[in-house]
């Protein structure tokens, strides 16, 4: 079988530290994006285990496969479980969820918990969107505009073009930085036109690493002029499988002249971490209820 | 909360803008629009919040430059009847 260049790694994980016997509340957060699913446990608000898969074309079955696979080895099953949130594109598909809010809210608070309360603009490049949103120091949304309707700088758009140039998307970042001088971005930033753009390029004899800091290039100054809509304020995150492509990052940084925060956690999990955290919120609420009830 | 419902492709930027913080929940603009673009319903992207606001519907998000496009011709704009139809002023139209 021809080797598949675009797929990145599933992977799952429990936290150390943490023990979900002695949690109060235990939340789940389901993000069923376009091309990955994160689902993630929480207890007390902690992040406790978490899995990232790719979405496959049925999302019910993908969200039950994230969740199944968060759930392995922790001895944790669903019963325990007091609340569930769903986000993202499949946020309607998840049966079983209690909820579903927007990804957009999801983000900004999970930015806010995986970067730190200082975070004040969040850009997500999930798979098949971008998001410009604004926060305040509780992670609540202030201002947002968000990108479907195109595939220019998205996480598909850039697997479509490490299958064109037959490069692991993981090694696309670190080749991108890898020229002796910036060539102009691509023209087109529309995924379908870049593609035969770069063809085009690799037929004048451009090495590989030389396209892919052109198709690099180009992703980052699209996605700038979407986030001057808003507006960018300090501090900076950046959320979704293309903050770990290096390549698009530093070249962000660049345009916009700000360095983004770094984490410790991965960057794809933010819209799940926020779904968990406002599942967190709602049984907090409904507990407070009851007691003054 | 600034809401900017749209999109931006290859042939330019297409967002409306509501200030959630100023709008009133009256949808005196979903009655003005003749396109029904608009309704006035929980924000969504503050789940918390029980306070009714006005938004984009879904389905014309990605086709404003369309659902939008009879309000404004290329001549002799009149005042856009949602924009004119807002009394707090929480209306934008990017373009």
């Amino acid at each position: 079988m021809a080797e598949e260049f675009w797929r990145w790694t599933e992977y799952r994980k429990t936290m150390d530290g943490v023990d979900w016997k002695s949690a109060e509340a235990l939340t789940v957060g389901v993000d069923v994006g376009s091309v990955s699913s994160q689902a993630v446990i929480m207890a007390d608000g902690k992040l406790y285990a978490y899995s990232s898969m790719r979405t496959g074309s049925d999302s019910p079955q993908s969200a039950q496969k994230a969740m199944d696979w968060a759930l392995e080895g922790t001895g944790l099953t669903m019963d325990k479980i007091r609340y569930t949130v769903g986000t993202g594109y499949g946020r309607v598909n998840v049966p079983f969820s209690n909820r579903a809010i927007t990804e957009i809210a999801c983000h900004a608070r999970g930015a806010h918990y995986l970067y730190g309360p200082t975070v004040r603009t969040v850009l997500d490049m999930g798979g098949q969107d971008c998001k410009a949103i604004r926060c305040d120091e509780k992670g609540k949304v202030l201002s947002f505009l968000m990108n479907d309707k195109c595939a220019a700088g998205t996480g598909r758009g850039m697997e479509v073009f490490a299958d064109l140039l037959q490069v692991p998307i993981a090694e696309i970042g670190e080749r991108s930085l890898d020229v002796d001088e910036e060539p102009r971005p691509v023209s087109s930033t529309c995924v379908v036109f870049a593609k035969s753009e770069a063809t085009g390029l690799l037929r004048e004899g451009w090495p590989k690493n030389k396209v892919i800091a052109a198709y690099c290039s180009a992703m980052a100054k699209r996605v700038v002029t979407l986030l001057e809509r808003t507006g960018v304020q300090k501090d900076f995150a950046i959320t979704g499988g293309i903050a770990k492509n290096s390549g698009v990052v530093t070249r962000l940084a660049k345009e916009l002249g700000i360095k983004p925060l770094d984490t410790g956690y991965d960057t794809q999990l933010a819209g799940a971490v926020g779904a968990a955290l406002f599942a967190q919120s709602i049984v907090k609420k409904s507990m407070s209820k009851a007691g003054a009830g | 909360m600034i809401a900017n419902y749209g999109y931006m492709d290859g042939s330019g930027e297409f967002f409306v803008r509501i200030d959630t913080g100023k709008c009133d929940g009256c949808a005196d603009c979903v009655a003005a629009c003749p396109a029904g673009v608009l309704q006035v319903a929980e924000d969504e992207n503050d789940p918390l919040s029980e306070q009714p606001v006005a938004k984009v519907n879904e389905d014309h998000r990605r086709k404003l430059k369309y659902s939008c496009g009879p309000c404004k011709p290329v001549a002799g704009r009149p005042p856009l009847p949602c924009v004119a139809a807002c009394k707090p002023g929480a209306i934008e139209h990017s373009w």
